[in-house]
């Protein structure tokens, strides 16, 4: 089974398909996650500590919104562990809302340099459209050795 | 206690960037509490599309979303403060946007700020505290007059000032650089109330200012501590005689300038900070220290020379003063170099910080600042308005103070 990174990584909808063909979706929650349970995290429910902007710099310079590396601080680690993963562009508010542009840029740039499988798709707007979508993942999911 | 004011935060990435605890701590310290309004996700797309400027970032599109339901009141709040972060170009445009939407749709005060990973509650605080005080004292604000007998004292970074006044006349001054934070404050309450010829005790209310505010203001017992924000622009619209409509105020000070758009003596938006001391007064003491001339007489030395002739307009007071040491090994004359550290500093104001704000005349320049001529007109020249220096603009926060303090005064 493999891990996939998703973007929207904040997409719950994308997440759960992910894990239902059996791979490890790399998704906002896992990374915030693990920072709001670890211990001696002070800033509980912030889903981020005043340390991950240092952190980010290894993705991007100090010249870079501290926020895009704060960001980077959550992203930058799925990124790196992905063995594939699903980008899907233009995507609705409600299915998955990546807060900052800049780090979007970057996020897609970064998972096309991984050079790993990638799915890219545009967000349905259309039933039929949605179906397609839908069957495109699975095909996508089933490839990595997934399956339901 | 009083409730608290009620900040609605309109923002991208201070969570992501670590600072949106010292926003919230910079507001719990002046009584005031930080919400984010809550809106739905078919408002967010139609308050969005409605606005009409089409950003990429969701997090920007969210903000634009919560200003238009804080404007159009279907969200309650006291007060807006924009944040969003430094060097992000996107953000920087929205950030402007939204400011001038607010100012000039609603009533609600507002600030906007970027900031770094490193911004404090500490550099927050004066912000935040404007912010609740004109949100929370609209009437002390409305005081056009100075009544009774009252002190002022402005504790600044780079020098305290006191003046006494009396039924609306300035009847003592004080002034020296700021060392000892409480010495220097109790020694320019001493001159300003021998000057005036009245002793402490017959002081009917007392206001302090600036960034000893608080120590000073402990230290004298004073009935109004207040930031500068507040404080500056009343003083300054009592001071040019301009109570009324609109005026912008510029305080380019030792530490950190302060751009305020003024309506009727109270602040809507206003930025304060400076990129680096390149900007500030500062750099103009360092400047009249290696021509070795006075402060006092930079700004008529100044006026005899022309900028254009150096080439200095650093952000850093250290690549600035490697200018000016440059241009006169290379022959420049005194007059020309005091004129162009005056157009550097200007214009790093009016690039930096006035863009921020929304110029309208009067433009009143006030603090230690306005009295360097060179500085005044470099920054006319600029902003292509007459430049107004009232008299006492060197006392502002103090005048300021005294004033406000007046409203503390008890009616016998």
């Amino acid at each position: 089974m493999a891990k996939i990174f998703i973007y929207p990584a904040t997409s719950l909808i994308l997440s759960d398909l992910v894990a239902r063909y059996g791979h490890t979706p790399l998704s906002s929650a896992t990374a915030i996650r693990e920072r709001i349970q670890t211990a001696g995290i002070e800033s509980v429910p912030l889903q981020i500590t005043p340390e991950e902007p240092k952190k980010g710099l290894k993705w991007a310079a100090v010249e870079v919104p501290s926020g895009v590396r704060g960001r980077m601080a959550l992203y930058g680690p799925m990124i790196e562990a992905c063995d594939a993963a699903i980008v899907i562009s233009e995507a609705d508010l409600a299915f998955g809302c990546m807060g900052c542009a800049r780090t979007n840029e970057l996020i897609k740039y970064l998972v096309r340099e991984k050079k790993v499988p990638r799915l890219d798709l545009n967000y349905p707007k259309s039933e039929e459209e949605g179906v397609r979508f839908v069957a495109a993942i699975k095909r996508f999911l089933a490839e990595q050795g997934g399956g339901k | 206690m009083t409730s608290p004011v009620r900040i609605a935060q309109l923002s991208c990435g201070p969570e992501y960037s670590g600072v949106q605890q010292e926003i919230n701590e910079a507001a719990k310290s002046v009584n005031g509490e930080i919400f984010f309004p809550d809106i739905a996700l078919k408002d967010i797309i139609k308050n969005f599309e409605e606005f009409g400027l089409e950003v990429r970032s969701p997090d920007l599109k969210l903000a634009i979303a919560r200003a238009k339901a804080l404007v159009e009141g279907r969200v309650d709040a006291d007060a807006i403060f924009i944040a969003t972060c430094f060097r992000c170009a996107e953000a920087a445009i929205v950030r402007n946007e939204l400011r001038r939407y607010i100012r000039n749709n609603s009533r609600l005060p507002v600030v906007s700020y970027s900031f770094t990973e490193r911004t404090t509650a500490g550099t927050l605080l004066t912000r935040m505290e404007a912010l609740t005080t004109i949100a929370r004292r609209r009437a002390l604000l409305a005081r056009e007059a100075q009544q009774g007998l009252t002190l002022g004292v402005d504790s600044g970074s780079s020098t305290t000032k006191a003046v006494v006044m009396k039924d609306n006349r300035i009847i003592g001054t004080g002034w020296q650089p700021t060392t000892e934070v409480l010495g220097s404050a109790r020694d320019v309450v001493a001159h300003a109330l021998a000057e005036a010829g009245v002793k402490r005790d017959e002081i009917e209310a007392v206001g302090t200012t600036g960034y000893g505010r608080f120590l000073v203001g402990r230290d004298i017992s004073a009935d109004l501590i207040q930031e500068e924000l507040t404080v500056n622009s009343k003083g300054a619209v009592y001071l040019a005689d301009r109570q009324h409509g609109p005026a912008t105020v510029i305080d380019i000070g030792g530490m950190d300038n302060k751009a305020i758009s003024v309506q009727d003596g109270i602040p809507g938006s206003f930025t304060m900070g400076g990129i680096c001391a390149g900007a500030s007064g500062r750099f103009l003491e360092m400047t009249a220290k290696r021509l070795g001339v006075d402060i006092t007489e930079l700004g008529p030395l100044a006026m005899k020379g022309s900028g254009n002739r150096v080439p200095m307009n650093s952000y850093c007071i250290v690549f600035g003063t490697q200018s000016l040491v440059n241009a006169l090994a290379a022959g420049s004359t005194r007059e020309d170099v005091a004129a162009a550290a005056c157009h550097s500093v200007a214009e790093q104001v009016f690039e930096q910080q006035l863009q921020e704000v929304d110029i309208k005349e009067p433009v009143i320049m006030v603090g230690g600042t306005s009295l360097i001529e060179g500085l005044v007109h470099a920054m006319g020249e600029l902003l292509q308005v007459k430049v107004v220096v009232p008299r006492h603009s060197q006392y502002i926060g103090a005048v300021g103070s005294a004033l406000l303090a007046s409203g503390f005064v008890k009616e016998g």
